[in-house]
């Protein structure tokens, strides 16, 4: 489904991607993982055009991606932080998504909108709200268009547990339709019940793409954390 | 596009900054009609008020604009939009909403106190200096990712355009002032788009008589209907130029 062979960028002297080849297959579940600053979310905008890589390749559904824009449409992201302008209010900026995604023939998908109780304040304006609301109603249009593609930059960033665990659940209802989903988070016990793959990053490089329980059963670990944890100490005393 | 401005200029309508903008440009007009017993005295007066300030509020709100919208910029980028798309609809959002601000602040006063041609086109050169200074708003900010730089950046190209430019001409004047410079000063007025606009409005204002030799060759040269094309013309330059060097900027920015 998405398929990118040696993208390399440079933020100046830094390389935030170093010649770094993935292949994300539909039906899986990716943890995207690696200490701060470890080109997580360079990769991320890097799939949605919002990075242009200094060289490499990224093909979407077979398809070139550079300066093309409509395989987007397919693609629904949720930002680490998002911010929208001050004066609309939730129901205005959810009108303007539907209008920017028209043309999908399915009806928009509300149903986190719904059950985050988003519903009692769309009249309130996007300024007056919390953090952890305007991260609702990211979640909320990530899901909202059907994509065959989610991607999560820290969903649960900032979300009360009650709202992660809704979350959570969307996550797993939309995995098992047969979707690719990639979620950076560093509460790794969340990922636990969720992923099926583990990517891991640091400065730049892919460490590794395994399938979870291959994983744990390396480290002999049963948690995600540990298993990471494992890893990290051990790169460290590498160094 | 469409769907995009239209969400644009709700949002910038609604901005106090803008409000206030519009809310000053009334208070001066109104009042400096009322002082003056003779329209045509307050409509001097109007004109360099209107000369400074609308490029002055345009460039820096727009600047300051963009850069609070980066986020959101971020999210439509992620969106199936073209960021040619997105860009053209926040230039044309904020462009129009700016024009509404000063014809209904400026605009509906001079119609209500001087409806002649002068007051006409003071009106136009007062749109197309807010649509210039948008423009080279999306270039100051587009330039630098730094918000303080562009800022900067921009109040430095307001104040190379409303006072430093004059200064190097005069400079310039008088240091060959011992040839003919006329036609030389025609070609400089296009490098500014505030002197465009002031020429054509002095022109009409028929004072040109009081500047003399020169006043005489640029009346000959702006009077004349081919004149005030060329000077439309020279500021839609003016509006495209920037905006197609940030909008390349743009296309190649990473987000």
């Amino acid at each position: 489904m998405i398929v990118a062979k040696n993208i390399t960028k440079k933020f100046g002297k830094l390389k935030a991607l170093d010649d770094v080849s993935v292949t994300f297959l539909k039906g899986e579940c990716i943890a995207l993982l690696g200490p701060n600053g470890c080109g997580k979310t360079t990769l991320i905008k890097s799939l949605l055009g919002m990075v242009v890589p200094d060289s490499g390749s990224i093909h979407f559904n077979n398809e070139l991606i550079t300066n093309k824009w409509m395989y987007r449409s397919q693609i629904g992201y949720m930002p680490q932080i998002g911010r929208y302008p001050e004066n609309m209010t939730i129901a205005n900026v959810i009108d303007m998504m539907k209008d920017i995604r028209k043309g999908i023939e399915k009806e928009p998908d509300e149903e986190l909108v719904k059950s985050f109780g988003l519903k009692d304040m769309l009249q309130k304006k996007m300024r007056t709200l919390s953090g952890g609301t305007t991260q609702k109603v990211s979640a909320a249009l990530a899901f909202m268009f059907h994509p065959d593609v989610l991607i999560l930059d820290e969903p649960t960033a900032g979300l009360d547990p009650l709202s992660s665990e809704k979350l959570k659940q969307k996550i797993i209802q939309e995995k098992e339709k047969g979707k690719l989903v990639l979620i950076t988070s560093h509460i790794l016990s969340e990922l636990d019940d969720l992923i099926t793959e583990v990517f891991y990053m640091q400065d730049g490089k892919l460490l590794f793409h395994k399938k979870l329980a291959a994983l744990k059963e390396e480290t002999g670990e049963v948690k995600l954390s540990k298993a990471i944890a494992k890893i990290m100490i051990a790169q460290e005393a590498g160094l | 596009m469409k769907k995009l401005l239209k969400y644009v200029i709700v949002d910038i309508v609604q901005n106090k900054i803008v409000m206030i903008y519009t809310l000053l440009l009334l208070i001066i007009s109104l009042s400096v009609f009322n002082l003056e017993n003779n329209a045509a005295k307050g409509l001097l007066s109007l004109l360099n008020i209107i000369l400074i300030i609308v490029p002055l509020i345009c460039v820096i709100f727009s600047t300051i604009y963009i850069y609070n919208s980066s986020e959101f910029i971020e999210l439509l980028v992620s969106q199936p939009l073209k960021r040619r798309t997105i860009w053209l609809s926040l230039f044309s959002g904020l462009s129009v909403s700016l024009c509404l601000a000063f014809f209904i602040g400026a605009g509906i006063p001079i119609l209500l106190y001087n409806a002649d041609a002068t007051g006409f086109m003071m009106i136009a050169m007062g749109l197309f200096l807010t649509v210039v200074f948008v423009s080279i708003a999306m270039l100051a900010a587009g330039l630098t990712r730094d918000k303080a730089k562009g800022i900067g950046l921009s109040i430095l190209l307001w104040l190379y355009f409303s006072l430093i430019f004059d200064a190097l001409v005069l400079f310039f004047l008088f240091q060959f002032q011992d040839y003919p410079l006329e036609n030389i000063m025609i070609a400089f007025s296009f490098l500014n788009p505030i002197d465009l606009g002031r020429i054509q409005i002095l022109l009409q204002m028929d004072i040109s008589a009081l500047m003399g030799y020169t006043g005489a060759v640029f009346r000959e040269f702006f009077g004349n209907s081919t004149g005030i094309i060329l000077s439309f013309l020279g500021l839609i330059t003016w509006i495209i130029f920037p905006l197609i060097i940030s909008l390349k900027k743009f296309k190649a920015k990473d987000l």
